[in-house]
């Protein structure tokens, strides 16, 4: 809708951070508060974040992350340089991961973290080249 | 919208506005204004960490006064075991409550024993208990409210129990009226609180049901009275006390609770910023092999309220000794309180409201419009977080400049800059 309020702000993720790993959803989630956007509706948003930030942390060389906030929706936009996701219908399956040893080793790796986004988001869509990269874009109605 | 009572206050004419309340503050709730601080008072928690930062005597608890009790006919102080902390390590607790008597309250008696009640009432909560986990603990006022603030969606986690406070109060009530033929309203019962976060409990339980208690006065405001007390006491400790005992004796410390369970999966977190990141864990739905959480406001638990006096971590070694010498066993039938508790004895009804800060703006198009003219006014800024404008970070004196709480001039920096550019 033209002429719509728009709040938009952009966060970089360096992979293997572990150290700020989470640390931009973390922002988000303080700005969705301080607009007032129901508790039920950050929390969701904040999970599937979380799971993009985290995949870019254990998974690719860098990314970013741009919050879209309208009356209407929450996007999330993730985008990352990285080894991309070969099959991506296997990758959405529940308990599917490509992670190594080590990063299990982290607790991490489970293959929850496309599920769960899946299930946090009203709208989740990823493209991804091989080698190149993956965006992920997904949409929480208000 | 109803108004808050807090557990601190300012008193203007004491302040110099050197601003360390203001940086102490976790909630970003104090400003500075033409050399006075002030508090926003929808986001304040009463965590009182501005009140322990003031060098100034400049922000003071609103807990009671001893003249507040005229009007009962008996008084009994309840102790928090805390106070068992604040003397040499040969004062013995029974020497501490009769020092308690001698400054003017009728009697006293300290938490341990309720406490305990509760730890085993909580194994009883927790054994029949079939939803989401972990479940938290609700005995700290500050964590309650910040819950109420941030965390809305954690609400119903915190466990639907009274407290050691309230269930000694009403216990003690009860014995006094019986034992001295007296009305309910003739006895008062006192609270000898380490915080004045208590004081908002007693005043405004969050569930809004009375409390059974009259009031709370700091240990900070009777202690050079019971310091002597107790050193008149101490060459001659007095004889026919009830020894103290029991699991609760170490409850108001760091990980007493949780110690004193039963449940195998417990957590202890102190200090509110270690308690919003596992608050924000437990949103995100991380902790659920943990049955219960033990949050307190202050990083060492009650030991550190910003009401006592001894060195926090003093005061934790010496409250671990006692546990060691006099809590290690269960001083009451256990069977008892489990059968007080199936008939609902430590059962709190109502639902606790959520207390969110309030937002930008009601609406929400306004909220979003604003928030963006925030992040553009703050990129403009130094982002220091110097504090000399009167707000705590460069990003709530933007908030504040778009709400109208202040002026774009009132940053120095900024002022400075163009003073010099001007020159040039």
């Amino acid at each position: 809708m033209p002429g719509d309020p728009l709040f938009s702000q952009r966060f970089s993720i360096q992979g293997k951070d572990f150290l700020n790993a989470g640390k931009a959803s973390s922002r988000i989630k303080g700005i969705l508060r301080d607009i007032g956007i129901q508790p039920s509706v950050i929390r969701r948003v904040t999970i599937a974040c979380y799971e993009a930030e985290m995949n870019v942390v254990l998974y690719a060389r860098q990314g970013t992350i741009e919050l879209r906030v309208t009356p209407q929706d929450i996007r999330i936009r993730v985008e990352d340089e990285g080894a991309g996701i070969p099959d991506l219908e296997l990758a959405m399956q529940e308990g599917y991961s490509t992670a190594s040893d080590d990063i299990r080793e982290m607790g991490f790796g489970a293959g929850m973290g496309l599920p769960n986004i899946k299930k946090n988001a009203d709208e989740l869509t990823i493209d991804s080249i091989v080698g190149t990269g993956t965006t992920l874009e997904m949409l929480v109605r208000l | 919208m109803e108004e808050y009572f807090h557990s601190v206050q300012i008193v203007s004419q004491r302040c110099v506005g050197r601003m360390a309340c203001m940086k102490a503050c976790p909630t970003e709730a104090i400003r500075v204004r033409r050399g006075k601080a002030e508090i926003l008072e929808d986001r304040c928690i009463d965590c009182g960490e501005c009140a322990r930062a003031c060098a100034h005597n400049a922000i003071v608890p609103r807990t009671s006064s001893f003249v507040d009790f005229s009007r009962f006919k008996y008084t009994v102080a309840l102790l928090s075991p805390v106070i068992y902390g604040q003397f040499r390590k040969d004062v013995l607790p029974r020497t501490v409550i009769s020092a308690v008597r001698r400054i003017g309250f009728d009697d006293a008696c300290d938490l341990a024993r309720a406490s305990e009640a509760v730890s085993i009432a909580i194994d009883e909560y927790l054994a029949g208990y079939r939803g989401p986990l972990p479940l938290l603990s609700p005995f700290c006022p500050t964590i309650v409210r910040l819950i109420q603030a941030r965390y809305p969606n954690l609400i119903d986690l915190l466990i639907p129990l009274d407290s050691p406070m309230e269930i000694a109060a009403r216990e003690v009530r009860q014995t006094k009226m019986k034992e001295l033929g007296l009305r309910q309203d003739e006895i008062g019962v006192i609270y000898l609180t380490p915080c004045p976060a208590k004081m908002v409990a007693i005043k405004y339980p969050p569930r809004k049901r009375g409390s059974h208690l009259d009031g709370a006065i700091g240990i900070s405001d009777i202690y050079h009275p019971l310091l002597s007390a107790v050193s008149d006491l101490n060459n001659d400790p007095p004889e026919g006390e009830k020894p103290v005992t029991g699991m609760g004796l170490g409850w108001p410390l760091l990980g007493g609770q949780v110690w004193s369970l039963r449940a195998e999966s417990g957590l202890a977190v102190g200090g509110l910023g270690d308690v919003e990141r596992i608050l924000d864990e437990i949103e995100e739905g991380k902790l659920g092999d943990i049955q219960y959480v033990e949050c307190h406001a202050c990083a060492q638990g009650c030991s550190c309220g910003s009401l006592t006096v001894g060195d926090p971590y003093v005061t934790r070694s010496a409250i671990l000794n006692l546990v060691a010498r006099f809590g290690s066993q269960p001083c009451q039938d256990p069977e008892k309180v489990r059968q007080l508790y199936r008939s609902g004895y430590f059962s709190l009804p109502g639902k606790i409201p959520s207390r969110p800060f309030p937002p930008l703006d009601q609406d929400i198009a306004k909220a979003i419009e604003k928030r963006k003219r925030i992040q553009e006014t703050y990129e403009t800024l130094p982002q220091i977080n110097c504090g000399a404008c009167g707000a705590p970070t460069c990003l709530s004196f933007a908030e504040d400049v778009v709400l109208e709480r202040a002026a774009f001039e009132d940053c120095p920096v900024l002022t400075a800059r163009e003073a010099r550019e001007q020159r040039v």
